[in-house]
């Protein structure tokens, strides 16, 4: 059994969390930024990455702003600082809104499809430049029309 | 049937030139026409649709803000729905609207 990397993994869950603040009061970005990087550490996570993706004009109005103040973070953690920055985020005026996604379960799929797809191109070097079954499949579906 | 998504600007990939002429043509010939069906997605061996890529997203978005559909587009099952969800996300998040009139 491989406890190291298989343990490891399912135990952290990794977290994006994209917010929106009122831009009218812009220079306060990064300080609260800051604030809720501190309450992610004191639950026991990690923010591994926190950017701001500036100012952006929203889709559509929220809270009659047209325009909002974005910012990416990943955390890694267990789950529970996720929950009390969300409480956290849903009290604060100044956050418009807010979305989390798990990301670690569709990032592990994509990895796994891709060390398939390089296996398989070592398996079979021809396969790549050989377009037979697809042109195969295109003529099946003309002719089934 | 009241949205005809044939009209409007090629907004991303999902068409090309000769597939809409003989659509168009087709419509009231009775004939059905084979469309190539090519899923972009599965050409570029993606994995992840990410909900902040709007560029990408916006090609499956047409004017009225609804997801285009598979038919139109192409895309094979998997990744269409990895696409509606990341459009759904972004719709949340207003980088995407959910309607535009």
């Amino acid at each position: 059994m491989d406890t190291s990397g298989g343990f490891d993994l399912s135990n952290k869950r990794q977290y994006e969390v994209v917010f929106i603040v009122d831009p009218t009061v812009d220079d306060e970005v990064t300080r609260m930024t800051d604030g809720f990087k501190q309450i992610v550490v004191d639950q026991g996570g990690v923010v591994t990455k926190a950017e701001t993706m500036g100012k952006r004009q929203l889709a559509y109005e929220i809270l009659h702003q047209k325009e909002g103040t974005f910012v990416l973070m990943e955390i890694e953690g267990s789950g529970h600082e996720i929950a009390e920055l969300e409480r956290r985020m849903r009290v604060n005026d100044r956050v418009l809104r807010y979305i989390t996604v798990r990301v670690d379960e569709d990032r592990r799929r994509a990895e796994k499809l891709k060390a398939r797809r390089t296996r398989k191109a070592a398996k079979r070097p021809t396969a790549g430049s050989a377009p037979r079954r697809g042109g195969g499949v295109d003529f099946a579906e003309a002719s089934g029309e | 049937m009241s949205t005809n998504y044939e009209d409007r600007p090629r907004g991303g990939g999902y068409d090309n030139d000769d597939d809409q002429d003989r659509r168009s043509m087709g419509r009231g010939g009775g004939r059905r026409i084979h469309r190539r069906r090519v899923c972009r997605f599965c050409i570029d061996k993606t994995d992840l649709i990410d909900f902040k890529d709007v560029r990408l997203l916006q090609n499956y978005l047409p004017e009225r803000g609804k997801i285009l559909p598979r038919r139109i587009s192409g895309n094979c099952a998997t990744h269409q729905r990895m696409l509606a969800e990341a459009i759904k996300r972004a719709r949340n998040i207003a980088l995407l609207p959910y309607t535009t009139d």
